[in-house]
C-alpha cells in the first residue's frame, strides 16, 4: 500500500516509514498538512496517511479540515493519528474530525502493525 | 554461574508447579529470570536461592520461583481473528441456542493481565442491543497472584491501551486518570477474575459455553496437555467453542475436539457436537 507519514520531524518520518516499508509499504512523507495535500494530488492512489498533530504550515487538524472539504475529489484515504497529544478530549477530537485510528508517541512496531491491523492493513510479507 | 544441581532442580520445580516444561537448553532462561529474585531476596546467588527453596518449607519463596519463570506477555484483541469469529460466529449461535436461558458463561483460562476477558466483555457490551436483558459471566483465571491483582484494578498503562485495542472503544470504555488508562466499573463488573492453577483438577468451576486458553499449552508437555484439553472438554457445554493460542494446535494429542471454522477457523467444538443453529 502507498503511505504517506506526515510529520514535521525527520527522524520521526524516518523511523515510521521505516518500519512501514519493512512490513512492505511503499512509502512518501511530508512536513506539513500543505505539502501532505500536494503529496496527495501528485499521488492520488495513496491509501493511508500516519497523520501528526502540531506541524507549522498546516498542522494535522487543518489538514482533516481540508480533507473533508475536498472529498467529492474522490475516495479519501485512510487516516491514522500520529501524535504525542494524549489527552481523552483531543484524541476524541481527532476521531470526529475524521482520523480513523489514533496512535500516541511514543509507539513501537507492535502497537503500529496492530493499529493497521485492526483497520485491516497487513503487511506484505517481504521476507524482512 | 548456575550449578547443575540447581538447574535440576528448577526444571522439576517449575514442572510440578506450575507445568512449564523447559529443558537443559533453557538454563540461561533460569539464570536471567531468577538472578534478579535472588538479589531482591538478599541472596548472593542464584545457588543461594536453590539452596533457600530447598532446604526450607518456605512456600512464598516457591511461588516467587514459578511466578519470575512465567511469562505473562498478553494483549487487546490478541491476533484479532479469535475475537471476530467470537463476535461473528460464536455468539451469535448462542444467541439462538441459549434463547431460553438467556445465559452465556465464558471462561479465560489463564488470563493475565486481564486484557483476554476484557476484550470479550467489550466485544459484548457493543452487541448489547441483540441480547437485551442477557445474563452474561465472564471468568478469568490464572496461577499467578499479581496478575489477577492488575486485571481487577482494570488499570491500564498507555503502552497497554495502543496494543490492538481499537481507539472507539478505548473512548467508549475507559477513562483516563494521570498516566492510565481505567476500564468502566460496568465493564470491570462483567468479569470476575479467581486464582487457579490448570495443573489443578478444575472440574468443580462450572460449565461453560465458550473457553478462551490461549498462549499457555505451549508451555505444557504432552502428557500436560492431554489432561488439561481433557478436563477443558469436561467443562465445556456439549455445543461449547474451545479457542487456543495461533501458534497452538491439537496436534498429535488424544483428545475429544474437533475443528470448526474451516481451516483458518482456529477453534474447536466437542466431537459430536450439535450443528449450529441455523
Ligand atoms: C502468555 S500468558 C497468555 C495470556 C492470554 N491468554 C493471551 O493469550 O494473551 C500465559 C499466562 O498463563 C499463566 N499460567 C502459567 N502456568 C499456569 C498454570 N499452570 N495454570 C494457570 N495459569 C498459568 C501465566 O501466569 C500467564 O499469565
Amino acid at each position: 500500500m502507498k503511505i504517506l507519514v506526515v510529520d514535521d520531524s525527520r527522524s520521526v518520518r524516518r523511523i515510521m516509514g521505516g518500519m512501514l516499508s519493512k512490513m512492505g509499504h511503499e512509502i512518501f512523507e511530508a512536513e506539513h498538512g500543505k505539502e501532505a495535500l500536494e503529496q496527495l494530488k501528485a499521488h492520488p492512489d495513496i491509501g493511508l496517511l500516519m497523520l501528526d498533530w502540531n506541524m507549522p504550515v498546516m498542522n494535522g487538524m487543518e489538514l482533516l479540515e481540508a480533507m473533508k472539504k475536498g472529498r467529492d475529489e474522490g475516495p479519501r484515504p485512510t487516516i491514522v493519528m500520529c501524535t504525542t497529544e494524549n489527552e481523552m478530549s483531543k484524541i476524541v477530537h481527532a476521531m470526529t474530525k475524521g482520523a480513523n485510528e489514533y496512535i500516541m508517541k511514543p509507539f513501537t512496531k507492535e502497537i503500529l502493525e496492530e493499529k493497521l491491523g485492526i483497520l485491516g492493513i497487513h503487511g506484505e510479507d517481504n521476507g524482512a | 554461574m548456575i550449578s547443575p544441581e540447581a538447574v535440576q532442580f528448577f526444571l522439576m520445580l517449575l514442572r510440578k508447579e506450575s507445568g512449564l516444561a523447559l529443558d537443559e537448553s533453557k538454563k540461561y532462561l533460569l539464570e536471567t529470570r531468577l538472578e534478579p529474585l535472588a538479589a531482591q531476596e538478599g541472596y548472593a546467588s542464584i545457588n543461594d536461592l536453590y539452596m533457600a527453596v530447598r532446604n526450607t518449607n518456605n512456600s512464598l519463596l516457591r511461588q516467587e520461583v514459578v511466578d519470575a519463570m512465567t511469562t505473562n506477555e498478553t494483549s487487546f484483541f490478541r491476533d484479532r481473528m479469535p475475537f471476530d469469529i467470537f463476535k461473528n460466529e460464536v455468539i451469535p449461535d448462542l444467541i439462538k441456542r441459549n434463547e431460553r436461558s438467556r445465559r452465556i458463561r465464558i471462561w479465560c483460562a489463564a488470563c493475565s493481565t486481564g486484557q483476554e476477558p476484557y476484550s470479550l466483555a467489550m466485544e459484548l457490551a457493543s452487541m448489547s442491543a441483540k441480547m437485551p436483558g442477557w445474563n452474561i459471566k465472564i471468568l478469568g483465571t490464572d496461577i499467578t497472584e499479581a496478575v489477577l491483582k492488575k486485571a481487577r484494578e482494570g488499570t491500564y498503562s498507555q503502552h497497554d491501551i495502543q496494543r490492538g485495542l481499537p481507539t472507539p472503544y478505548l473512548i467508549r470504555f475507559f477513562k483516563q486518570s494521570g498516566m492510565n488508562w481505567v476500564l468502566n466499573s460496568d465493564l470491570k463488573r462483567m468479569v470476575e477474575f479467581k486464582r487457579l492453577n490448570l495443573l489443578s483438577n478444575f472440574s468443580w468451576i462450572g460449565q461453560f459455553d465458550i473457553v478462551f486458553c490461549r498462549n499457555i499449552l505451549i508451555y505444557f508437555d504432552v502428557e500436560t496437555k492431554k489432561t488439561v484439553i481433557g478436563r477443558i472438554g469436561g467443562v465445556l457445554a456439549p455445543h461449547g467453542a474451545l479457542f487456543l493460542g495461533g501458534s497452538e494446535t491439537l496436534l498429535g494429542i488424544d483428545n475429544p475436539f474437533v475443528r470448526a471454522g474451516g481451516m483458518k477457523g482456529k477453534y474447536y467444538h466437542l466431537n459430536g457436537a450439535p450443528a449450529p443453529v441455523r
